[in-house]
């Protein structure tokens, strides 16, 4: 130990620092030699930086500008060969075969009964494990089912369109015989399984975020661990969970892979689950996959339905968007 | 009125049937729970069974080929691996600048919602829309072909919401007194961002990166928009060159009648998920490291 | 360790009686987390129609105490309870007693006040309503906030949104739903805590009035609070019972020293 009378010796820079003009004693000092608060000039560096951070987050914005200009554009001139009513209220998609029909109604009915389907059988299913995962599971079996469902949401899609092709077909035909190879029950029952970790674990986020609080309160009244749950915790929670169950439909809706295995491209405004379908992204898929001229109308057509794909989800994602924020209002 | 005192009290009592109601909707909710992660655990499996047969140096080794017993995912394991690290050269730096820009530079005024706005829209995007603009812009407008950079440029545009996203929960969840205790000493935001912020939230950052790097590598709607839906008997040797990928050939064998092409796929499926799991190991055990960490 | 948190001495107002009829009797009680014992071998009787006190420092055990008088601790992992409290003759603890039957009789007001994001009037009228209750809950809803002394601030909006009311509103919506319920006991976990004094005097004049009708136990770390509202105050230090007896007696000639050092502000 140092004894602290003894004089200690500085290091020649920190005597140095030390007797240099930059550490005055008073403001008259500090303006005698030069210093002020006020602002000098811009600093290059920092302003540099600050410059290319800035053109990065616009890089954002450029890419949603170009996403619609080029649907509109390509839409644009599709709309300018087809008209929009026969596109809109059309009741068949014939667009690679004379005489060609634009009608999309048959490919909006495909996307629409994957994604009822999908929505019937991944909305119970999710909710009940979201309850399950944050009201009664305990924390043991939660921090092992948590990661899992995290994982199985991870799952490519293509995956999931092997699984509809080679088991849940098969496993279907064998209960209803007669079931077409591509059919729009298997599909909607993939994409079901396929968004279910989506519900399951944005839920059970929403339903944790419901202060421990009000179930206090509940049980505190003599409530049943049901009641708690169905009328104090679910509605609490409610815009939370709402806005899972839209963002997993709208994965729904643009889900390709799996619907293309599944479901099949059959254009079809039929009512029966057991026949082919085709979606708008199976059709995008179709076209993608044979050799169309980047000239030709059947081109166009892609842009046309992907831009009623975009739109559809955009209004979805804002929707949950904008419940969520309802949601945050509330307890802020 | 009288307060009640053990009977004669307003309420008729239903317990019994409300105990029962709660014990079977307890049932209920983990019934499902468990019947859907086992169902899904039962599919893996049976993926499992048909591929492992499959699963040997040859396949690792060998190209694609009309024969199911020649065949192999030697060019998709490669076209993944260039896209990866193509797509993480182009999109970290400039995700992780956006999410820095928005939450420790820019004013939080109307732009900067806009733009938070605008990202939480690209983010649910559906991927084959992409895919469309992927071929409009760099495949046709660009003149990049059906290349690699093609295919990474598409990737990148669909997973930098995801990690902006990630990042900025990250950044945010830095202590502002971090902040502070360098303001204090006369730092630029430049600087308290670069020593200070960004290091704290590295284990953040990096779970949202891995895990969207995950979710390129699964991503099969946007390639085949770009056209990668070829027959590819050649490694790629640089970022203009043709290629396949893992999902690509998953997809090109599932949609192929024979059986033995599905059991191919099957082994293929073990591959990529193999990949995935690893991916999502290291960011779960970042994320665990990092919490316990903060302790 | 000193003389007061001596565990004989603690343990010694176990003989304390009182002169009403008790409700509630705790006997040894000790109630740990993961092992760790949180209150110890504490033994005090709840004088029936009067307001019981249990003040102590922070973390001295007076909320873990309060909150096994209904069996609120249940939803905490790893609590177990040894010793007896009993309600009129029954253990709380017995393997035969239903948790949910009992908090409809020993109903419990929070610390901060927890109102469900309904509107008013529904606030009030659930625990009755799951409970099965066949009488018209209009009456019931508007008895419970006179009761509560709401009433006249809210009747004109019973469908608005509890949450759209002010933290000492919400507070005595808080109780309405409770004595809604018509309680035998009410407990309290320092419902006062989070709000400003206005409201606080709000409460205690409430009290006073409910307490012809209630029995009510309250936790608090607000001396005035217990020694102008209580009947009974029970003093704990450390998971220990260091004293017990009337409220008077006990802020004007306490037994232990401790209490004195306490009630007098010199620690805590």
């Amino acid at each position: 130990m140092v004894p602290l009378t003894q004089k200690m010796t500085l290091p020649e820079q920190v005597t140095s620092w030390l007797m240099s003009d930059a550490r005055t004693q008073t403001a008259s000092e500090a303006s005698a030699v030069g210093l002020s608060l006020k602002k000098g000039g811009i600093r290059w560096g920092e302003f540099a930086i600050q410059s290319s951070l800035g053109f990065c987050a616009l890089i954002s914005v450029i890419t949603t500008i170009v996403i619609v200009f080029v649907l509109a554009t390509e839409s644009y001139s599709f709309f300018s060969d087809v008209s929009p009513i026969d596109f809109l209220f059309g009741t068949q998609w014939v667009p690679l075969f004379e005489p060609s029909s634009y009608g999309v109604l048959p490919l909006l009915w495909g996307t629409l009964v994957i994604t009822f389907g999908a929505a019937a059988i991944a909305i119970p299913v999710g909710l009940a494990s979201a309850i399950y995962i944050s009201e009664y599971a305990s924390a043991r079996v939660r921090t092992i089912v948590k990661p899992v469902l995290e994982l199985l949401a991870g799952i490519p899609t293509v995956v999931y369109g092997y699984f509809a092709l080679t088991f849940v077909t098969p496993v279907l035909q064998n209960i209803l015989p007669g079931l077409n190879v591509f059919n729009a029950l298997s599909g909607a029952i993939v994409v079901g399984i396929m968004i279910l970790p989506t519900i399951a674990t944005l839920s059970d986020n929403a339903l944790r975020a419901v202060p421990d609080t009000l179930r206090q309160g509940a049980y505190a009244l003599g409530a049943t661990s049901f009641e708690v749950t169905t009328q104090v915790v679910v509605p609490t929670g409610l815009s939370g969970v709402m806005a899972s169950f839209l963002l997993a439909i709208s994965r729904a809706i643009g889900e390709t892979m799996a619907v293309t295995l599944a479901a099949g491209a059959t254009p079809n405004l039929s009512f029966t689950l057991q026949e082919s379908i085709q979606t708008i992204t199976a059709y995008i898929v179709q076209v993608s996959l044979g050799d169309t001229p980047a000239d030709g109308i059947a081109y166009k057509t892609i842009f046309a339905v992907a831009a009623v794909l975009f739109l559809l989800t955009l209004i979805l994602n804002m929707l949950s968007q904008w419940v969520l924020n309802k949601y945050r209002a509330e307890y802020d | 009125m009288q307060k009640s005192r053990v009977s004669g009290t307003p309420y008729i009592d239903n317990l019994v049937a409300r105990r029962r109601k709660a014990r079977l909707f307890r049932t209920l909710c983990a019934g499902v729970t468990w019947l859907g992660v086992v169902l899904l655990g039962l599919l893996l499996y049976q993926a499992g069974v048909d591929g492992i047969k499959w699963l040997d140096w040859q396949f690792l080794s060998s190209f694609p080929s009309r024969f199911p017993e020649k065949s192999g995912i030697k060019s998709a394991l490669f076209g993944t691996l260039w896209l990866i690290a193509l797509i993480a050269i182009i999109s970290i730096p400039i995700s992780v600048a956006t999410a820095l820009y928005l939450q420790e530079f820019s004013s939080k005024g109307r732009i900067s919602r806009l733009i938070e706005l605008n990202i939480s829209n690209l983010a649910g995007v559906p991927s084959i829309v992409y895919g469309i603009i992927g071929l409009a812009i760099f495949v046709r407008g660009f003149q990049l072909e059906r290349s690699l950079i093609s295919g990474a440029l598409t990737m990148s545009l669909l997973i930098s919401p995801v990690i902006i996203i990630a990042s900025r929960e990250a950044i945010k969840s830095v202590p502002v007194n971090i902040r502070h205790a360098a303001y204090a000493l006369g730092a630029t935001r430049w600087q308290t961002s670069w020593s200070h912020v960004l290091p704290a939230a590295f284990p953040g950052i990096l779970t949202g990166v891995i895990l969207a790097l995950s979710r390129a590598i699964g991503e099969t709607a946007p390639l085949i928009m770009i056209g990668a839906l070829t027959y590819v008997a050649f490694l790629p040797a640089g970022p203009m060159d043709a290629f396949t990928a893992l999902p690509i050939q998953i997809f090109n064998w599932v949609s192929r009648p024979q059986q033995e092409f599905h059991e191919l796929a099957a082994a293929a499926i073990i591959v990529l998920l193999a990949v995935l799991l690893v991916m999502n190991a290291a960011a779960i055990y970042i994320r665990h490291k990092s919490e316990q960490k903060l302790k | 360790m000193t003389s007061m948190t001596h565990p004989e001495q603690g343990s010694e107002s176990k003989h304390i009686s009182i002169a009403e009829p008790s409700i509630l009797d705790l006997q040894n009680v000790t109630i740990s987390y993961s092992g760790k014992a949180a209150v110890r071998n504490v033994s005090f009787p709840i004088a029936e129609h009067k307001i019981t006190s249990i003040i102590g420092p922070s973390g001295c055990g007076k909320s873990t105490l309060l909150r096994a008088l209904n069996r609120m601790n249940d939803f905490v992992d790893d609590v177990s309870l040894e010793g007896t409290i009993s309600y009129l003759g029954e253990n709380l603890y017995g393997k035969d007693i239903d948790p949910v039957t009992l908090r409809r009789r020993i109903g419990m007001v929070f610390q901060k006040p927890n109102p469900f994001p309904k509107s008013i009037y529904r606030n009030v009228s659930w625990g009755p309503q799951i409970n099965g209750y066949k009488q018209p809950l209009d009456d019931l809803v508007e008895h419970s906030l006179v009761q509560a002394a709401l009433w006249n601030e809210v009747k004109d909006r019973l469908h608005e949104s509890a949450l759209s009311l002010s933290g000492g509103q919400q507070q005595r919506l808080c109780i309405a739903r409770a004595l809604a319920m018509s309680p035998d006991i009410l407990l309290m976990d320092e419902p006062c805590s989070a709000l400003d004094p206005i409201s606080t005097s709000h409460i205690e004049d409430l009290l006073f009035e409910l307490k012809s009708q209630y029995t009510i136990v309250i936790v608090t770390h607000n001396m005035q609070q217990a020694a102008r509202a209580s009947d009974y105050t029970a003093f704990l230090e450390m998971g220990m019972l260091i004293e017990f007896g009337a409220t008077k007696q006990m802020f004007t000639v306490p037994r232990q020293k401790r209490t004195e050092e306490y009630v007098t502000g010199r620690f805590g």
